[in-house]
């Protein structure tokens, strides 16, 4: 029983649960995407490779395992091996803050769904994204190849202007809920939808979230700022000459970025797992509601289904998700499960909201990326936090 | 615990600092750097500075040293060449002999009254900080404000291109 | 002592730190190898403010090294914009080889 208290045993047990988790969840999250983006397209996307190609990240994992991991002969070969290592480590170390949920009891032990909680939360995970930037600019640098180098320069460049709107529009809704700590910034937005940063407040906080998303959209080079890493520019840009479980590694560090700026806006803005509206009006019943509506429908196209392999798989997801719904009202889960809903529902709607602007918007070229920023976001934060604050110190005592 | 963390990190600070005057590459000593700042910033932790440790990954190493290395390898900047006779053999021996002396001075001036717990020193989260900032700093913060913004501008007007 | 660190030992690497820049300061060739050593000056600096704040218990000394972080950062942005323009003009970075004087 000593053992099992024990801080050390406890810490041990989630981060192998938050790792193992997370890596599962990056592979499925490309899956989300390949998907979403071909739907926007009106094609079905990955859909041979295992039902609806739920087997194709697996696929993908082995294809990256077993291609030739060159080392070509003319880089920089400790700096070409840091590189990589730096952008996956910073990526995965930004989780380890992220609140997941409140205090739960599993067995004999009490702890909170949060692998550690620092009173600097939120500047720890600034810090650990600024580190970040290295691992780019060192790819770029590595790589002797002068595509790569302006690849790299550009990206990290693009990065560390960015980083400062970021910056702005995370001070705002921390002067209205006054603490740096993640898992206390949840709870004072407890209590329904009108407690969330974003709609709280003396100066409800959505030109933050705003400029945040747009921030965020730079900070994880994602569309439309992907400019030093499209496969149609410079070459594929500082990943140009990594190969094999190299090249995975700069992709899930971005996938993790993005889950990561994903729950950082969930628990800043959308009040991280709290329910938008209290438990006695009804919301535990919400996700169960939810996917006994997507069983139901999977069951409907299953039974009118025009391809010969939906006849199947279908009705299986149909049941699956009849399944889940049924789990959601068991009393004995709903603890932890019905948090953790709320706040992977929020982050995956973030997470959604990325993908959809990938497939719509075109991007853009890079000296107008930079002029955006330094001439237009970075003066709006300002003024939002200027606004923000003499409201909150106008209508404190 | 503390002792075996400190002496870690100081260790892996004083090598990265080797590092920094030993390596003819300037990337190298630029890495170098970062791992010092790095080092320094959990030391800072042990200390109980939490908001200077934060501030320290943020602005020195996350911000400084980009800038650094960027600089680096705009210019391209190869590895430095040692010409003439090198100040090493009579140099490294002289800073060893100042080092231990000053090592056993203050060593001499602050005998073990003040142990270094972590945790010893509650007062240095963020709210301390602003709080001594905006009330007994605040003309000091001031005037940082309007030393950036010197920065700034001398920066912007030092690299911008010539119009002809 | 085998749970608390004496506070002689953080000041200790803070001067080591401290020769250490001097050292690179003054045999260094490169003017951004230079540069670095004087941010490790600096840094050695921080690490003694912070070591007696925490005697004192204080949080002045954590103050200083704010506005020592900001000095540096205001420093190294002006210093590299002159290091770029020195080698716009110069072509080299050798601090031995911007001597225009006669010699």
């Amino acid at each position: 029983m000593e053992l099992l208290d024990s801080f050390i045993f406890i810490s041990i047990i989630k981060a192998a649960v938050i790792f193992a988790v997370l890596m599962t969840t990056l592979a499925y999250l490309q899956w989300v995407e390949r998907k979403v983006i071909a739907h926007v397209q009106v094609r079905p996307g990955p859909y041979r490779v295992g039902p609806h190609g739920l087997l194709q990240p697996l696929a993908d994992v082995i294809k990256l395992l077993t291609k030739e991991d060159l080392l070509p002969p003319y880089v920089n070969k400790p700096l070409y091996l840091l590189a990589p290592f730096l952008a996956i480590t910073m990526a995965l170390l930004s989780i380890s803050v992220i609140p997941f949920g409140p205090e739960i009891k599993v067995g004999p032990v009490t702890t909170w769904m949060q692998l550690t909680d620092l009173n600097v939360g939120v500047l720890f995970i600034l810090a650990v994204s600024s580190m970040g930037v290295y691992g780019i600019a060192l790819a770029g640098w590595a790589s002797n190849n002068k595509y790569a180098l302006i690849g790299g320069l550009r990206s990290s460049a693009q990065m560390i202007s960015y980083e400062l709107p970021m910056s702005l529009a995370i001070a705002a809704p921390l002067l209205i809920s006054n603490t740096l700590s993640l898992r206390q910034l949840v709870e004072t937005q407890a209590g329904g939808i009108f407690n969330w940063n974003i709609l709280h407040g003396p100066f409800p906080q959505i030109v933050s979230f705003v400029i945040f998303m747009i921030a965020a959209f730079a900070e994880t080079n994602r569309v439309p700022f992907d400019l030093p890493e499209a496969e149609n520019e410079l070459v594929a840009g500082f990943h140009t000459e990594y190969s094999s479980m190299k090249f995975a590694s700069f992709f899930m560090a971005e996938y993790s970025n993005m889950i990561t700026v994903s729950a950082l806006a969930t628990l800043l803005f959308l009040g991280g797992w709290m329910a938008p509206w209290p438990t006695a009006y009804g919301s535990s019943l919400v996700p169960t509601f939810i996917f006994a509506v997507a069983g139901v429908t999977a069951l409907y196209h299953g039974v009118n289904a025009t391809r010969k392999r939906d006849k199947v798989t279908f009705p299986v997801f149909g049941i699956i998700f009849l399944v889940i719904a049924g789990v959601f009202l068991l009393p004995v889960v709903q603890s932890w499960l019905l948090p953790l809903f709320w706040f992977a529902a929020k982050t995956g709607a973030i997470l959604f909201l990325f993908m959809w602007v990938r497939a719509t918007l075109p991007r853009f070229r890079y000296d107008q990326l930079m002029g955006f920023t330094w001439k237009f976001l970075f003066p709006a934060a300002m003024l939002n936090l200027l606004v923000t604050s003499f409201l909150v110190a106008w209508t404190t005592k | 615990m503390d002792v075996i963390l400190f002496l870690i990190f100081a260790l892996i600070a004083v090598v990265c600092a080797i590092n920094v005057v030993i390596q003819t590459h300037p990337i190298s000593s630029a890495l170098s750097l970062v791992g010092v700042m790095g080092s320094l910033a959990v030391l800072y932790l042990l200390l109980g500075a939490e908001f200077i440790a934060a501030a320290q990954v943020i602005v020195y190493a996350g911000a400084i040293m980009v800038l650094f290395i960027f600089v680096i390898m705009l210019l391209n900047a190869g590895a430095e060449t040692r010409k003439g006779r090198s100040y090493l053999i009579p140099g490294a021996p002289l800073l060893i002999v100042f080092l231990g002396l000053m090592a056993y001075y203050v060593q001499r001036m602050f005998p073990g009254s003040t142990m270094v717990r972590f945790g010893g020193f509650q007062g240095g989260g963020p709210r301390d900080i602003g709080t001594a900032l905006f009330t007994t700093y605040l003309l000091p913060f001031e005037v940082t404000s309007i030393l950036i913004l010197v920065a700034i501008i001398g920066a912007i007007v030092l690299a911008r291109k010539e119009i002809e | 002592m085998m749970t608390a660190v004496p506070i002689s030992w953080f000041l200790t690497l803070s001067a080591i730190l401290f020769a250490l820049g001097v050292a690179g300061f003054l045999f260094r060739r490169n003017i951004i190898t230079v540069f670095m050593s004087i941010e490790l000056m600096l840094n050695a600096v921080n690490l003694s403010f912070v070591t007696f704040s925490y005697q004192h218990k204080e949080v002045s000394g954590h103050l200083f090294t704010f506005f020592v972080m900001v000095v540096a950062a205001a420093e190294a942005a002006v210093g590299l914009a002159i290091i770029l323009t020195v080698f716009k003009n110069r072509s080299t970075l050798n601090i031995d080889d911007v001597n225009s004087m006669k010699n």
